[in-house]
């Protein structure tokens, strides 16, 4: 096994500045929720709200990083197995013994204090999947390979999917980049991204009857013919690539033609959701009202905000969901395009920095973990954003260290601060198995 | 092969900043379009309603006054999508059908829509107690009309809801809003209006209110409407709509030296008390299918023929023209006859000078003059002469609007040489085939107002102001300058004197009113008793009290009442005798008997087409 290589030195070297964009991150969070649940009438500070209940659980959540940044680097491969099994029952055991919030049986309730163990289970999942591809020899090579990596991922989003909490389940799916970044062929890819272009091609013109003469459908799967027919010529046509380009101009036909029956599976409100992101219908008091009362918040922002505290839509609650989901419309109503901009650099640059760390570690273990939280902030960086300024459909998933929310702070740190003490303990490894 | 694959998870991060960022700017930069929407979600714009003026008679007797009334408004646009529609109707008494139909009229979801207007202590309550659950739906304190009394409704005016056409002429006017109608409720209404006011509160989501939004900064009190003063004398008005009762007619007093309408009363006419809150329409409704029309002012549009009353300004045409001097005499032989045409006279002493034919309406005596005047050598033609003699009637305000301060006062009718021209053929036609013009019957239409007019220009001796009702408006130095406009008669005072002097002698020992006299009541005046295709003789009169210096003029008309001298004259002389009285003591008439025989009387020919 490739762990047996460390050698026992101390040659820790800490990132500071991705822990630096990590405390920034916390500390505009705080003040966010302080000024989402901030009452003129009210005391300038108590223990009951919101902002100090998150104040206390970033001070534990400080502690738990320092004491990951302490412990030895191994444990975290070799517990890799234990706690997606351990963290997966914990979700599973909602089923029995949780709770309902929002919709979604994914919680457990003691007392005051409210859990969601799938944010824990994220980190159970990559724990595991990245000591399977780091496993000596495992190489996504095999179908056997390829179908435990699935698994893995699978099995999660299956429980989430069956407490109703959709959003979950897409940051799990995420994990698909790992996979790619470790061998999964470019075509898989571009094939996903391929449909949620199609979807959205589809969805803009399912008002329209027809394109130069031509209704939608066909003119996308005439489209695609010659696409594959260019494709095919370039390869050279053999027996292989024909059988290759037919599949696949089967495979878009089925999806151009069978995708309305997929949607028509969605529930009424989340056909509602993705509609309104298309322009297809207005609403602004039903479903819509989350979604036009978020934008109205974002957008009266302007350039430099209304200033911390003086955010009315916010303030006067007309922004639902202020302190959890929707954060950025409180931050961005008080801070304006700047502030937001600034933001978006911020989280960008954690982003960036993230693929950067990943790149640079010495052993497929910590580069796949690297990647699987690369793949998880992304996901929920994109999906919450792109909810509040309307471009992605209504998907309720909490913004990584902004949002209130003591279990799911925990859990990203954990996530987190685990790959920046395998990056700091990168010099103690001989990359004798990378590729 | 691997790190090439970095490149596309860079691409990622690049792609996702990039559209964030665009998306940012069109959210934030591009339009105030959400800043402007978050400005409305946070505010509530409450309209103060400004309490219409307060009108008193010329006295400082109050007349009108207001009340305070609350009415359930809606902004449509924040009515939230979970309303308890069931309970909200179960409070407003309404059945659902009835509330749907009063959403629908909403056109301007976004702006606040009176609802239901001047709710009741029973819904009130409740609703008061409940309305925040509602979101959207908020009470509204306004004020309604409160009437002193049930006087003086034709010239006072009712409000009413403003219609589209007048939300589309003013911006002022809001959907619901309230605007005067008639009389001069309507004529004075930018005054009496006042002027609404604003407060702008923050609201939160449930539409509760925070506090001002920017420190109040936006925010305007309501100003109330000015007070104001009518020139109606209340106890005048009182009386002469009380010797109205049971009779079909108008009454129109005025103060000769302002042209201020001291009383201005119709019969049949309505009760504003009855024409508040909820029950207006209704009332108006009924108001409006009355055989008897109450709605219809009679005083400045009704015409009537004016008969007798019509030879002062005869005689006064005929003195200007030179045709008759005082002393000119012509005879009456029971009337005059030339030919086959007859106007009948009563029995009197002949031949009679200028004042006794007034003193004792001389019918023949007028029938000479007016041939004299219309046939005129001196004119090139019967047309050029009649036109001659036209113009001097309109300049009594004949024939042409008067100008009053009240909405859609009629002409009352002298036809012109066109109208004879049509007629009887372009001058196929003399004075003698218009003889009936002469004794003011015929064709001649005159409002009661116009008549009491030109006893006001007798009475002045030459000129008349504009009649008007108001007298003053707080807070203004004068009323607008087209009610105070002087209009001179192109007739010498000398012959008013003359013609004035024989309007001295008609409520005296041997005249014909000599019934209506009162102790110490000076009066000039003149009777009339007007054929008309209605029935019986209008009973008509014109005069003014005192001789010199006069204080008053007043026209009464009672139709089918008979002769003038019957109700007319002693109406006329009972409201002289009162107007002239001091007001500052207990009144007690010198001939007490007349108002009660005047109150009393009934006359029981109420028929439909004498009220068009």
């Amino acid at each position: 096994m490739s762990y047996n290589n460390y050698a026992n030195s101390d040659r820790t070297s800490i990132d500071w500045s991705i822990i630096l964009v990590y405390l920034l991150l916390c500390i505009i969070g705080i003040f966010s929720i302080y000024s989402s649940v901030f009452e003129p009438e009210a005391q300038w500070f108590n223990f009951e709200m919101p902002y100090a209940k998150q104040l206390i659980f970033f001070g534990i959540s400080v502690f738990i990083a320092t004491v990951i940044i302490y412990t030895e680097s191994t444990l975290f491969f070799h517990i890799g197995y234990i706690a997606f099994v351990l963290l997966i029952l914990l979700t599973l055991g909602t089923f029995f013994f949780g709770a309902k919030v929002h919709g979604a049986q994914a919680w457990y309730k003691i007392g005051s204090f409210q859990m969601q163990p799938a944010e824990f289970a994220k980190l159970g999942t990559v724990l595991a999947l990245s000591k399977f591809l780091g496993t000596y020899g495992v190489r996504l090579d095999s179908l056997k390979n390829y179908a435990i990596t699935f698994l893995f991922i699978l099995i999660p989003v299956g429980i989430v999917l069956a407490q109703n909490d959709t959003g979950s389940a897409l940051v799990f799916l995420s994990l698909i980049f790992v996979l790619y970044r470790f061998g999964l062929p470019s075509i898989f890819l571009t094939i996903g991204f391929s449909f949620v272009l199609i979807f959205i091609f589809l969805m803009l013109t399912s008002r329209t009857e027809q394109i130069l003469l031509l209704s939608p459908k066909i003119l996308l799967t005439l489209i695609i013919f010659i696409i594959l027919g260019i494709i095919g010529y370039y390869i050279r046509f053999n027996k292989k690539g024909i059988i290759l380009i037919s599949i696949l101009f089967t495979i878009y036909t089925i999806f151009i033609f069978g995708v309305d029956l997929a949607y028509n599976q969605l529930k009424e409100y989340q056909k509602k959701r993705i509609e309104l992101i298309f322009g297809l219908i207005e609403d602004k008091k039903d479903v819509g009202y989350n979604l036009w009362q978020s934008k109205v918040a974002i957008g009266s922002g302007q350039m430099v905000g209304k200033g911390f505290l003086n955010g009315t839509q916010t303030k006067l609650k007309f922004v639902p969901e202020r302190s959890t989901d929707y954060i950025f419309c409180t931050y961005a109503e008080e801070t304006g395009f700047l502030g937001s901009f600034a933001f978006i650099l911020l989280y960008t640059f954690f982003l960036y920095k993230l693929v950067i760390m990943s790149e640079r570690q010495n052993t497929r273990f910590a580069r796949a973990y690297g990647y699987g939280v690369f793949s998880i902030f992304l996901f929920h960086f994109f999906i919450n954003i792109g909810m509040t300024i309307g471009i992605v459909p209504t998907i309720g998933i909490p913004l990584p260290f902004i949002s209130y929310g003591g279990s799911s702070l925990l859990a990203f740190t954990i996530l987190l601060f685990i790959f920046i003490k395998l990056d700091g303990n990168r010099s103690n490894e001989v990359s004798v198995d990378i590729d | 092969m691997y790190s090439n694959k970095k490149v596309f998870f860079f691409a990622i991060i690049l792609f996702v900043c990039v559209l964030f960022t665009g998306r940012l700017i069109s959210l934030q930069l591009m339009s105030d379009k959400y800043f402007i929407e978050s400005v409305k979600n946070a505010s509530n714009e409450i309209t103060l309603y400004a309490e219409r003026s307060i009108i008193y008679d010329r006295n400082g007797k109050l007349m009108v006054f207001n009340d305070v009334v609350y009415d359930l408004a809606v902004i449509q646009k924040k009515i939230s999508k979970d309303l308890d529609t069931a309970a909200l109707l179960k409070i407003l008494k309404i059945d659902k059908k009835t509330f749907l139909n009063k959403l629908n009229k909403i056109r301007n979801p976004s702006i606040t829509y009176t609802l239901i207007k001047d709710l009741t202590p029973d819904i009130y309550i409740p609703l008061q107690e409940n309305i925040l659950s509602y979101k959207g739906f908020f009470i509204e304190q306004k004020t309604d009309r409160r009437y002193k009394s049930d006087i003086g409704c034709h010239i006072l005016g009712y409000i009413g809801e403003v219609n589209d056409k007048i939300i589309s002429k003013d911006p002022y006017y809001k959907q619901g809003d309230y605007a005067g109608i008639t009389g001069i409720e309507n004529t004075y209404e930018t005054y009496f209006r006042g002027q609404k006011g604003v407060k702008i509160v923050i609201v939160d989501h449930k539409q509760i209110q925070r506090g001002s939004f920017k420190s109040g900064s936006l925010d305007s009190a309501s100003i109330p409407g000015p007070s104001v003063h009518t020139s109606l004398h209340y106890d005048v008005q009182e009386m002469a709509e009380e010797m109205l009762k049971n009779k079909i007619g108008s009454i129109v007093a005025i103060e000769p030296s302002t042209g201020e309408i001291i009383a201005m009363a119709n019969s049949p006419s309505f009760d504003l008390n009855e024409m508040i809150g909820s029950s207006r329409n209704q009332k108006f409704a009924s108001l409006l299918k009355d055989p008897y029309n109450p709605l219809f002012n009679r005083a400045i549009k009704a015409r009537y023929p004016p008969g007798s009353t019509f030879k002062t300004i005869q005689a006064l045409i005929g003195l200007e023209q030179g045709i008759v001097t005082a002393n000119t005499t012509y005879p009456c032989r029971g009337g005059y006859h030339v030919g086959s045409l007859h106007v009948g006279c009563h029995a009197h002493p002949s031949p009679l000078d200028l004042p006794n034919s007034i003193a004792k309406s001389c019918n023949a005596w007028y029938c000479y003059l007016f041939r004299d005047m219309i046939d005129d050598s001196a004119y090139a033609s019967v047309a050029d002469g009649y036109s001659a003699w036209r113009e001097y009637l309109l300049s009594f305000g004949l024939g042409i609007k008067t100008g009053v301060d009240l909405p859609n006062e009629g002409n009352g009718f002298i036809p012109d040489t066109g109208y004879f021209n049509r007629y009887y053929g372009k001058d196929k036609w003399k004075s003698s085939m218009i003889l009936s013009l002469s004794i003011g019957q015929g064709e001649i239409g005159v409002t009661p107002l116009q008549m009491a007019n030109f006893a006001a220009c007798i009475a002045n001796r030459g000129y008349w102001i504009t009649p008007h009702s108001i007298s003053a408006i707080d807070g203004y130095k004068k009323i607008p300058a087209q009610y105070l406009e002087k209009h001179q008669v192109p007739i010498k005072r000398s012959h008013f004197e003359t013609v004035i002097e024989g309007m001295h002698s008609v409520v005296a020992p041997g005249g014909t009113a000599r019934g209506a006299a009162i102790k110490d009541l000076d009066v000039c005046g003149k009777t009339g008793t007007s054929q008309n295709p209605h029935g019986k003789d209008h009973s008509i009169f014109i005069g003014f009290a005192p001789k010199d210096n006069p204080k008053i003029a007043v026209a009464v008309i009672i139709e089918n009442g008979g002769f003038g001298a019957t109700y007319a004259a002693p109406m006329a002389t009972v409201l002289m005798e009162r107007f002239l009285a001091k007001t500052d003591s207990v009144f007690v008439s010198k001939n007490p008997v007349l108002y009660e025989r005047m109150r009393t009387a009934k006359l029981k020919n109420f028929s439909q087409d004498t009220l068009r």
